[in-house]
């Protein structure tokens, strides 16, 4: 095992973000305080609360989900084929470095980048809503493995793509939408019943109400499913990311 | 085989997914601590042999040694041993030199030696530049920090793919320098290059590959003599209008202007000493105003070559 490759893939991943500090973490904070001022302040009367969790208060675990989904698989893909398009990615591929180095170092980097930005979401959130976390232990597992498997999904994305333009497509047109629709933003209660039934097929749904389980201990759904979910993503993905580096798909020729 | 090869190809092909067959059955042997230049055209497969021997490119059939390992069951030991300058310059441009330099190391496993990366800079010019952003650089400066991060591992295996594209040429003849030194260090060292001169100046050996085959494989002295003939050209004070009887076989020629004799030979095929020739000439009573002698650089032979 070259730890000495993946511990400097590591640091020189989280250091390219600290390039770009604004970008990194001034813009999730303020996306953060313009969705907790227009959501938890401007409607807050408007909006019920839920099995006894204020509206406001609601939103922050299914808030900080979105972001963690998206991000990690944008920031896992981006980086990636950016190496791949600049052509450094040759310098990786010449090193003994194995695909699983390869791997784990970049899904680690993108991983802490992703808790990082979840950190400060509930930072900031934390400045506008009062709440309290039920299962902290349990939250912060979770979001480890949420963060992983979505790194992980990202880098294959990544690896997949043809150009950049296709690089937006699976998050902007597949987790974007799941996200808005797998109740990030409201309970399953408030759906006729049609919807709720087309919502829990929707594997989003699951993530988003785990996260909420462990923060407030109330969910639409039970953490097993949330974990059930989130492990058969990880093997997805572990398996695909096996078979293309087997077959040198995308990377080697 | 007397010596160890470093590098040992054989029935070597790439044929891409796109159907270009970029190499046909390639052999080749690379013997330890030898500079050899591979020489070709665009898309002669130069890069592509490059990277079919780094494991960059799955090869589609053969197989490729290196310091006798098979690339394909030993990867990774394989790619420790190989340092590689790619052609293009693919520099992470926010990153700056030193710690580039260093992050390769730590991509090879080596522990950290400030020491050699110091030599290294120092002997790359790019000791004074390296806490700059490596975008901010000149584009020989950018080569030479490619250069630094291939040589910072200390490899057995160099592969330099077209080292000095783009370097002017006082940072050439260092680079050609530091290439000797490496040589005369053990390290083996594979060159592509579109330039003639540097290849006839600093390999040992000269490969010429083209659309993908290996056309012939020559010490560069021997590459010289056997295809680099030597013309002595005699410019005459009276123009003539025939050739004298009895210099045909002397192997002398007279050029269509009637101004020159020219004397063609090559270096294992000497006729004449050059004195007697002059003599000979003299003797019949023609005046001589001037004798150029001329050989034929690499790049002559290397253009007949993939002429022919």
């Amino acid at each position: 095992m070259n730890l000495r490759a993946v511990r400097a893939i590591y640091c020189y991943e989280l250091a390219k973000a600290w390039q770009v500090p604004i970008q990194s973490l001034a813009a999730p904070v303020i996306t953060t305080s313009l969705y907790f001022l227009v959501f938890g302040s401007a409607f807050k009367a408007q909006l019920v609360a839920f099995q006894g969790v204020g509206y406001a208060a609601f939103i922050v675990p299914g808030f900080i989900m979105l972001s963690l989904l998206t991000e990690s698989i944008a920031n896992a893909s981006f980086s990636i084929f950016f190496q791949k398009y600049s052509g450094t990615i040759y310098e990786i591929l010449t090193a003994p470095v194995t695909s699983l180095e390869l791997i784990a170092s970049h899904v680690a980097a993108t991983a802490t980048k992703s808790m990082a930005l979840a950190l400060c979401i509930l930072l900031t959130a934390r400045l506008f809503v009062r709440f309290d976390i039920a299962h902290p232990l349990l939250t912060l597992l979770y979001l480890v493995f949420s963060a992983a498997t979505f790194s992980l999904l990202g880098f294959i994305v990544g690896v997949l793509a043809k150009g950049f333009e296709r690089l937006q497509v699976i998050p902007m047109l597949v987790i974007t939408p799941l996200t808005f629709l797998g109740g990030s933003f409201y309970s399953l209660n408030v759906l006729p019943e049609f919807w709720q039934r087309l919502s829990l097929l929707n594997p989003v749904l699951y993530l988003v109400n785990g996260l909420r389980w462990y923060f407030y201990g109330v969910a639409d759904v039970a953490p097993t499913g949330s974990w059930l979910v989130l492990a058969s993503t990880f093997v997805l993905a572990a398996l695909a990311a096996a078979w293309i580096f087997s077959v040198g798909r995308g990377v080697r020729a | 085989m007397q010596q160890a090869s470093a590098i040992s190809l054989t029935g070597l092909s790439k044929v891409y997914a796109t159907g270009c067959a970029a190499l046909s059955a390639i052999d080749l042997e690379i013997q330890q601590g030898e500079i050899f230049a591979l020489l070709g055209a665009n898309g002669a497969g130069k890069t592509t042999l490059i990277h079919a021997i780094c494991g960059i490119v799955n090869p589609t059939a053969g197989s490729v040694r290196v310091a006798g390992m098979n690339v394909k069951d030993q990867p990774i030991a394989v790619r420790k041993k190989i340092g590689m300058v790619p052609q293009e310059l693919t520099n992470d441009a926010l990153e700056r030199v030193e710690a580039t330099v260093k992050f390769s190391r730590a991509l090879h496993d080596k522990p950290g030696n400030p020491a050699l990366v110091e030599r290294i800079l120092r002997d790359l010019s790019l000791w004074d530049v390296r806490k700059d952003r490596v975008m901010t650089l000149s584009g020989g400066m950018k080569r030479r920090v490619m250069i630094a991060k291939a040589l910072v591992h200390e490899p057995d295996i160099l592969f330099l793919d077209e080292p000095t594209a783009g370097v002017d040429v006082a940072a050439r003849q260092a680079i050609w320098a530091l290439i000797r030194t490496l040589r005369d260090s053990g390290v083996t060292i594979i060159l592509t290059t579109h330039y003639i001169e540097e290849a006839e100046s600093i390999a040992d050996r000269i490969g010429v590959i083209q659309r993908g085959k290996i056309l012939l494989v020559e010490p560069t002295h021997r590459l010289l003599e056997r295809f680099g003939e030597q013309q002595l050209a005699i410019q005459l004070a009276a123009p003539l209008t025939v050739l004298p009887a009895g210099f045909a076989r002397q192997g002398l020629q007279l050029t269509p202007d009637g101004r020159q004799l020219v004397y063609t030979y090559s270096a294992g095929n000497r006729q004449n000493q050059i004195a007697d020739l002059l003599r000979f000439i003299h003797e019949h009573g023609i005046g001589v105003l001037d004798v150029q002698s001329r050989q034929r650089t690499l790049e002559e032979i290397f253009v007949n070559l993939i002429n022919a």
